[in-house]
């Protein structure tokens, strides 16, 4: 029997204190590299260039879009889009008062083949969609380790370095903007092309959109029609009722589109 | 491809949350479940627990171990699953799971040490060498069985328990939580989700007890105790019943309503989910172990011990797959109804090997018994029971009667 062992009463309130500090002493080494990581990567974005002299907005005018799919062509050619996976794409709809048709095969990244229906059709457009930058996003919210991030001059980024690859923010996203990555095995999303906005030019999408239904404009800037467009016509947002206060807007938007 | 049914939004085709994410809260809620009925012991003194108390608090403890891994499994890059814990981003939902979950071990491995120091001190005596040294560590070097340590014990289980219970608590309401409060998924966002949640959990670590008693008894060939047998079908019996009508109301709520998305739900529920949602969830796995417990609870007094074992079993066998098919049809049945509430996607089949496959998903099962059998070598699960009254009562155990 070895009941001579010491307890370690008088010790107690020592070890705790010694494991207390111990732990505090590993969480900030673990974290202090990552921690600045992060505060590294959410930096300005580049030199010349200053992220609180501007504020993006995108405008859609949806009865312009002729469904040729430039767009989602050039904007998986410019951000190296997997096949299957969408940052944009086009939306068909053929609506009539018996009943209404969706369609984007493919994104509508090949155009729009002819499409019947059962129902006598009453009208037909295109809308496209994307990421809606949205102010009060749920993506950012959920994300567990900040991966997911708002820009000061308004767009909702992700940090592939820092993102785990939970999925959680694809499936708060309301507008199936999101997706993972098969290859990087991190979440994806449109960036309005910020590689491109942060050396003065325009998103892929808006650039080669022939039609002029992607609009792209600065909401800090003095005289930009898109600032003008959203401030005096009568836009719409998609999935209002939820209150994300997408910065993306659309002319002439139909009650169908969600 | 999948196949579409009616129109989805082009990145909604995609089951990114797979069979790990049905795994997560399935085996989450063995460890709340179980630890609702230690607790009904330590804390709530239902004394027709006390044959399985120390079981439920092992098995609650055998399950936290795996709890995390489905997750970690799961995730695109599992190298940078600690950045949830050491870098937490606090809006996050899922950021609170490393919080709750280190919280509620840190808890449960204090109690599992108090409620078994007597057992392991015991071992550490009647060992030598490697093994003396290893239960010495075990006990943390402190041999102190005279009854005012075991007093300190009795106090400090009684305490713990008293965290520990609000702990499980909010740590499986949290896991229906991550899926409730997602706004833009009509079929997850109800407050009622958690407590469902917490409720089916409360019937899987109950139905999960069930079938280990009766397993258990047949192994070391003891005969079950016939009062924690009806005690485990009565409890069970009640939560099956909260949950099945929660579980309705939830459906009949937006049927009701006649609300935007009721169309695509109503769809994906009399379609694709038919038979898990409506044949397993609600017929069998949910009516039937009803009539059967109902059968136990109301007609206890008539029943052969066989008959009670039979019935309390074989309905305890359907609620763990009732619990598990409710899983499924949230986390799966979520992911194939688009957000456009225009489309549904074709049935999702998981992958057999991999590491979110079949496979793993029964490994990640079969490791908690394996954890149990270790628990149950190393310290004994029913050690250190006291021969009279429970750690609930007179804390008489003197130095020495933990030997078994």
């Amino acid at each position: 029997m070895d009941d001579t062992t010491p307890s370690t009463t008088p010790s107690r309130r020592a070890f705790l204190g010694g494991a207390l500090r111990l732990a505090g002493g590993a969480w900030v080494l673990f974290s202090g590299g990552p921690l600045a990581d992060a505060l590294a990567t959410a930096g300005a974005p580049g030199e010349g260039y200053d992220w609180t002299e501007h504020r993006y907005a995108y405008l859609i005018d949806t009865e312009k879009c002729i469904g040729c799919g430039s767009c989602a062509r050039a904007c998986a050619a410019e951000n190296d889009v997997p096949d299957g996976f969408f940052r944009t794409w086009i939306e068909r709809y053929v609506v009539g008062v018996e009943g209404s048709h969706v369609d984007s095969p493919n994104g509508g990244k090949d155009g729009f083949p002819p499409v019947q229906v059962g129902f006598e059709p009453t009208k037909a457009f295109f809308v496209p969609k994307l990421c809606n930058h949205c102010k009060e996003t749920p993506c950012i919210q959920v994300c567990p380790v900040g991966a997911s991030y708002r820009t000061k001059d308004g767009m909702v980024l992700v940090d592939g370095e820092r993102c785990i690859g939970c999925a959680y923010c694809v499936q708060a996203c309301p507008y199936g903007s999101r997706f993972l990555d098969p290859v990087t095995h991190t979440a994806e999303k449109c960036t309005w092309c910020y590689h491109r906005v942060t050396k003065g030019l325009r998103p892929a999408c808006v650039e080669v959109c022939p039609t002029g239904t992607r609009m792209f404009g600065d909401m800090k800037r003095d005289g930009d029609p898109v600032r003008h467009a959203i401030e005096h016509d009568r836009v719409a947002i998609l999935q209002g009722h939820l209150l994300t206060e997408p910065q993306c807007f659309y002319l002439h938007l139909d009650k169908e589109v969600r | 491809m999948p196949e579409i049914q009616g129109f989805a939004f082009p990145n909604d085709t995609h089951v990114h949350w797979s069979l790990m994410i049905v795994m997560y809260p399935y085996i989450t809620g063995f460890v709340a479940g179980s630890f609702i009925v230690t607790s009904l012991y330590h804390l709530f003194g239902h004394q027709a627990f006390r044959p399985i108390a120390r079981l439920a608090m092992a098995t609650s403890f055998a399950f936290l171990l795996v709890a995390s891994m489905p997750l970690q499994l799961h995730l695109g890059h599992p190298e940078r699953g600690p950045l949830v814990m050491i870098t937490p981003h606090f809006t996050s939902a899922m950021a609170g799971f490393g919080i709750l979950y280190s919280g509620y071990l840190a808890v449960l491995v204090l109690e599992v040490w108090f409620v078994w120091r007597a057992a392991i001190i015991e071992r550490a005596r009647r060992s030598r060498g490697v093994a003396r040294a290893f239960y010495k560590l075990l006990a943390l070097y402190t041999y102190d069985t005279s009854p005012e340590a075991l007093e300190i014990d009795h106090r400090a289980i009684g305490l713990l328990a008293g965290i520990g219970l609000p702990m499980a608590c909010m740590l499986h309401g949290y896991v229906g939580f991550i899926f409730g409060a997602i706004k833009a998924n009509p079929w997850w966002s109800t407050p009622l989700m958690p407590v469902i949640f917490l409720l089916s959990a409360a019937v899987s670590g109950i139905a999960m007890l069930i079938v280990l008693y009766q397993a258990l008894s047949k192994i070391k060939q003891r005969a079950a105790d016939q009062a924690c047998v009806a005690a485990l079908a009565r409890w069970l019996w009640f939560f099956l019943i909260l949950t099945i009508t929660l579980e309705l109301l939830e459906i009949i709520v937006m049927a009701y309503e006649r609300s935007e998305s009721w169309l695509i739900i109503s769809e994906l529920l009399s379609t694709r989910l038919q038979f898990s949602y409506i044949t397993v969830q609600m017929i069998v796995g949910g009516l039937i172990p009803l009539i059967l417990l109902g059968i136990v609870v109301l007609m206890n007094r008539y029943l052969h011990e066989r008959l009670r074992n039979t019935l309390s079993t074989v309905a305890a066998l359907l609620c763990l797959v009732q619990v598990f098919s409710m899983r499924w049809n949230i986390v799966v049945g979520g992911q194939l109804l688009s957000k456009s509430l225009r489309g549904l996607r074709s049935p999702y089949e998981p992958e057999i090997f991999g590491r979110e496959g079949v496979l793993m998903a029964i490994a990640l099962v079969v490791i908690p018994f394996v954890i149990l059998w270790v628990f149950d070598r190393v310290v004994g699960i029913d050690a250190g029971e006291p021969a009279g009254g429970a750690e609930g009562g007179a804390p008489a155990v003197a130095d020495g009667t933990a030997a078994h």
